[in-house]
C-alpha cells in the first residue's frame, strides 16, 4: 500500500513543483569565478611555500620531519651541510634539494604542523592546474619565497641558539582576520595585492 | 506516377529478399522495416491514407519493435546464424513453384476479371475535400465500411485475437517467484494479525 | 513554379527552423534547470550564454568519433540518423498557422493525427538499434527499457488522442484545432489531456521517465558508446521530439493558433509558438523537480493506471458524444 501512495501521491508532486517555480526567482549565490574570485579564509590550504627569515636565511634546516609527518608521502627532502662560507640556513643544515609532488599531496597541513623552524606553510593559492603531471612537483625554484619575502627575526646562531618560540604559523593564522586575508604567508599577501578589486 | 510506383517496388522487393538472406536476425528486422515503410508508401499511392497510417503504427510501431526486443535481448553476443542443413531439403523447390503458379494465378485473374478496381487517385482526390467522409481510404470511409459491412469479420478478428491474448496468459502467466513471494508474505501477515486480534499482544 | 519547389523550400526554412529552435529549446532548459537549482545556467558563451549552442555544436563536431570494436559497423553508424530522420519527419504534417493556403504547414494530410502516431512509434528504433550496435551491456539494457517503456506509453497516449478525435470528429489536425475554437480541448478532454502530457515526456524518455539513459543506473543507456556527432545526433532527435510532442500538445489540446480570449493581436502562429514554449518550459520544470521513478513503477503504472483510465476515458467520451446525438 504504501508504494501505491508514494507514487499517486499528486499533492507532493505539485509541492515539489511550485518549490521548484519559486527557485527560479531566488537569488543565485554561484561567484562568477574566473572573473569575481572569492577571499578564501586565512587558514585555507593551498600551495606550499617555503619560508625565509628576514635576513633572507632559510628556515628549512633540511630535518625531513614534514617529509616523514606526510601521511600522502609527497615530500622529498634531501638535507646538506651548510658551508661556512655561504650559508643558507641558519641551522647546521639545510635542505639542498626540497619537493613537493602536489598531485600526491592531501593539503592536510600535516607538513606545516610537523616543521620545528615553521619553514613550510600552505599558502591560498590553489590554481595550479597544468598541462603535465611532471609540472606538478614543485622543486625550491617555485616553493621557495623571493630572497626579499622574509618574515621573523633570525635565531641565535650560537650553539643551541634556535629558540623554541618562534610562534607557531597556526597562531599566526589565525590572528590574521579575515578583512586582511593572507597575510600570514608571502604569497598569500601578494595574492590579495593581486585580487584587490576582483573580490565579490 | 511512376516514380512513386517504381521507387518503392524495387525498395520493396530489394529489401523483401534482405529480410531472407540476411546473415543476422537484427538485420532482418530492419529490412522489414525498411519494407514495410515501402508498403506504406504504396498505400499512400492508392489513396488509403488510413491503412498507410495503420501499417506503420501496426506493423512497423508495434510488431516490429516486439520482434527486435525479442532478437535484441537473445542474440546479443551471438555470431551470426551459421548456414545449418536445410531442414526441408526435399519439399523446398516444389512448395516454392506451387506458391509462384499461386500468386501468378491470383495475378492474372485479377487482371483478367478487374476484381480489383484500381482507380486513378487524382479522380478520388476531387471527389471531395480531404477530411471528407466519402474520400475512398479515409479513416471515416473505412470505419464505416468496418463496423457495418464488415462488421461480422471484424469483431470474430477481435474474438480470434482475445483467445491469443488468453491463451499467452494461461501458458506464460504462472505464478512467478516474485509473486509467490509477495503471496506468501501476505498470507503470513494476515495470519499474524489475526493471530494478535484473537490473542490481544 | 512546380509544387514540389515550393515544398522543397518550405522543409528547408522549417528545418532551419527546427533546428535553431532544438538549439535554444537545449539553452533554456540548461538555464531553467540552472535556476531552478540556485545556479544562472550558461552565461559564458555571449551575452548571457545566448551563444552557448554554437560552442557546442562545434565541440561536438570537432569530437572523435569513436565506435567500440565490439559494435556493429552498419547499424551503429545508421541509428543516430534513423533517430534524426523520424525526429524531422513529423513536421511534414504539422500545421503552425491557420492554412487556408497551405502557407503555415507543408502537407495538410487527412490523417494528420495518425501519421503523427506512425512517425513517433518508428523513433524507437532509433534508440533500440543504436543501443543494440553498441555491442555493450548498459546501451542493451537502456534499448530494450525504451523498446518496452516506449510500447507501453505509446497506447495509453494513443488513446488519449482518440478522445480528442471523438471530440473534434476528424483526424486532420486543420480541423481539429478548428473545432476547438472557443473551447480549448483540455477542457472538455481534460483527462485526455493529463494522461498525453504523462504519456509524452515517457515517451520522449525525459526525467522522471529517463530510465532510457538512467545515468545512475546505466551510465548513460543507449547512446553510452556514441560520441562526437553521433552523439549529437541523439541529442538533437531528442530535442525535437519534445518539440514534436509540444506541438501536438499545442495542436491537440491547447487550441493550436487560436488566440485565447480573442485577443488576436499577435498573429495565429505567434500563439502556436507560445503554448509550444509554455509546454517546452513545463517538461524543464518536471525535469527539475521529480526524481527519477523506478523501472518497476513505470510498467505498472503504464500499463495497470494509465492504460485503463484512457480506455475508460475513450468509451466515456463516445458514450457522451452519442448521447448528445
Ligand atoms: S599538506 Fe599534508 S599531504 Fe601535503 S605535503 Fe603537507 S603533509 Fe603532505
Ligand atoms: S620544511 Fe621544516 S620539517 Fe621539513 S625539512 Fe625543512 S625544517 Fe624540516
Amino acid at each position: 500500500m504504501a508504494e501505491g501512495k508514494q507514487l499517486y501521491n499528486v499533492g507532493a508532486i505539485l509541492r515539489g513543483l511550485s518549490i521548484t517555480f519559486g527557485f527560479m526567482f531566488k537569488k543565485k549565490p554561484t561567484i562568477q569565478y574566473p572573473s569575481v574570485r572569492k577571499q578564501h579564509a586565512p587558514r585555507f590550504h593551498g600551495l606550499h611555500e617555503l619560508r625565509r627569515y628576514e635576513d633572507g636565511k632559510e628556515r628549512c634546516i633540511g630535518c625531513e620531519l614534514c617529509s616523514s609527518a606526510c601521511p600522502a608521502n609527497a615530500i622529498t627532502v634531501i638535507g646538506a651541510e651548510n658551508a661556512p662560507a655561504d650559508r643558507r640556513s641558519p641551522g647546521e643544515r639545510y635542505a639542498a634539494r626540497y619537493e613537493i609532488d602536489e598531485l600526491r599531496c592531501i593539503f592536510c597541513g600535516m607538513c606545516e604542523e610537523a616543521c620545528p623552524t615553521d619553514a613550510i606553510v600552505l599558502t591560498p593559492r590553489f590554481e595550479m592546474s597544468d598541462f603535465r603531471r611532471g609540472s606538478f612537483v614543485y622543486a625550491k625554484d617555485r616553493l621557495l619565497v623571493p630572497p626579499q619575502g622574509g618574515t621573523g627575526a633570525p635565531p641565535d646562531e650560537r650553539p643551541g641558539g634556535i629558540p623554541a618560540d618562534l610562534g607557531s604559523v597556526a597562531e599566526m593564522k589565525s590572528t590574521t582576520d579575515p578583512a586582511t586575508g593572507y597575510d600570514a604567508t608571502y604569497y598569500g599577501a601578494a595574492l590579495k595585492t593581486e585580487r584587490k578589486g576582483l573580490t565579490g | 506516377m511512376s516514380a512513386l510506383f517504381w521507387v518503392p517496388a524495387v525498395v520493396l522487393i530489394a529489401s523483401a529478399l534482405w529480410t531472407i538472406t540476411a546473415s543476422k536476425p537484427v538485420y532482418s528486422v530492419v529490412a522489414l522495416l525498411v519494407n514495410f515503410t515501402a508498403l506504406a508508401v504504396f498505400f499512400l499511392t492508392l489513396s488509403a491514407e488510413f491503412l498507410a497510417m495503420i501499417q506503420l503504427i501496426v506493423y512497423s510501431g508495434a510488431i516490429l519493435v516486439l520482434f527486435l526486443f525479442v532478437i535484441a535481448l537473445l542474440s546479443s553476443g551471438v555470431a551470426p546464424l551459421s548456414l545449418g542443413p536445410n531442414r526441408l531439403p526435399r519439399i523446398a523447390l516444389p512448395a516454392a513453384i506451387c506458391i509462384a503458379v499461386a500468386l501468378g494465378l491470383v495475378v492474372a485473374g485479377a487482371a483478367a476479371t478487374h476484381v480489383l478496381p484500381v482507380p486513378a487517385p487524382a479522380a478520388l482526390r476531387s471527389a471531395g475535400p480531404a477530411g471528407a467522409a466519402n474520400v475512398f481510404g479515409s479513416v471515416q470511409d473505412f470505419g464505416r465500411a468496418l463496423f457495418t459491412t464488415y462488421l461480422l469479420p471484424f469483431e470474430v478478428t477481435a474474438l480470434i485475437l482475445m483467445v491469443a491474448v488468453i491463451g499467452v496468459i494461461v501458458l506464460a502467466g504462472e505464478e512467478t517467484p516474485y509473486v509467490a513471494t509477495r503471496r506468501r508474505a501476505a498470507e503470513t501477515r494476515k495470519a499474524m494479525r489475526e493471530a494478535i486480534a484473537r490473542e490481544g499482544d | 513554379m512546380p509544387a514540389w519547389i515550393f515544398v522543397f523550400i518550405k522543409s528547408a526554412i522549417l528545418l532551419f527552423v527546427v533546428v535553431t529552435a532544438f538549439a535554444y529549446a537545449m539553452l533554456a532548459e540548461r538555464k531553467i534547470m540552472g535556476w531552478m537549482q540556485l545556479r544562472p545556467g550558461p552565461n559564458r558563451v555571449g551575452p548571457w550564454g545566448l551563444m552557448q549552442p554554437a560552442a557546442d555544436a562545434a565541440k561536438l563536431i570537432l569530437k572523435e568519433d569513436l565506435a567500440p570494436r565490439t559494435a556493429d559497423p552498419l547499424l551503429y553508424r545508421l541509428a543516430p540518423f534513423i533517430s534524426l530522420l523520424t525526429a524531422f519527419s513529423v513536421y511534414a504534417v504539422i500545421p503552425f498557422g491557420a492554412s487556408p493556403a497551405g502557407i503555415w504547414s507543408i502537407g495538410n494530410v487527412n490523417a494528420g493525427v495518425l501519421f503523427l502516431l506512425a512517425i513517433m512509434s518508428l523513433g524507437v528504433y532509433g534508440i533500440s538499434l543504436g543501443g543494440w550496435a553498441s555491442g555493450s551491456k548498459y546501451p542493451l539494457l537502456g534499448s530494450v527499457r525504451s523498446t518496452a517503456q516506449m510500447i507501453s506509453y505509446e497506447l495509453s497516449m494513443g488513446l488519449s488522442f482518440a478522445g480528442v478525435l471523438l471530440v473534434a470528429g476528424t483526424t486532420s489536425l486543420d480541423g481539429i484545432v478548428h473545432a476547438q475554437v472557443g473551447l480549448w480541448f483540455f477542457i472538455p478532454e481534460l483527462v485526455a489531456f493529463v494522461i498525453y502530457v504523462i504519456t509524452a515526456v515517457a515517451e520522449t524518455n525525459r526525467a522522471p521517465f529517463d530510465l532510457v539513459e538512467a545515468e545512475t543506473e546505466l551510465v548513460a543507456g543507449f547512446h553510452t558508446e556514441y560520441s562526437g556527432l553521433r552523439f549529437g545526433l541523439f541529442f538533437i532527435a531528442e530535442y525535437v521530439n519534445m518539440l514534436t510532442i509540444s506541438c501536438i500538445a499545442t495542436l491537440l489540446f491547447l487550441g493550436g493558433w487560436d488566440a485565447p480570449f480573442g485577443w488576436t493581436a499577435l498573429p495565429g502562429v505567434a500563439w502556436f509558438v507560445v503554448k509550444v514554449a509554455a509546454f517546452m518550459f513545463f517538461y524543464m520544470w518536471l525535469r527539475a523537480t521529480l526524481p527519477r521513478i523506478r523501472y518497476d513503477r513505470l510498467m505498472a503504472f503504464g500499463w495497470k493506471v494509465l492504460l485503463p483510465v484512457a480506455t475508460l476515458n475513450v468509451i466515456v467520451t463516445a458514450v457522451v458524444i452519442a448521447v448528445r446525438g
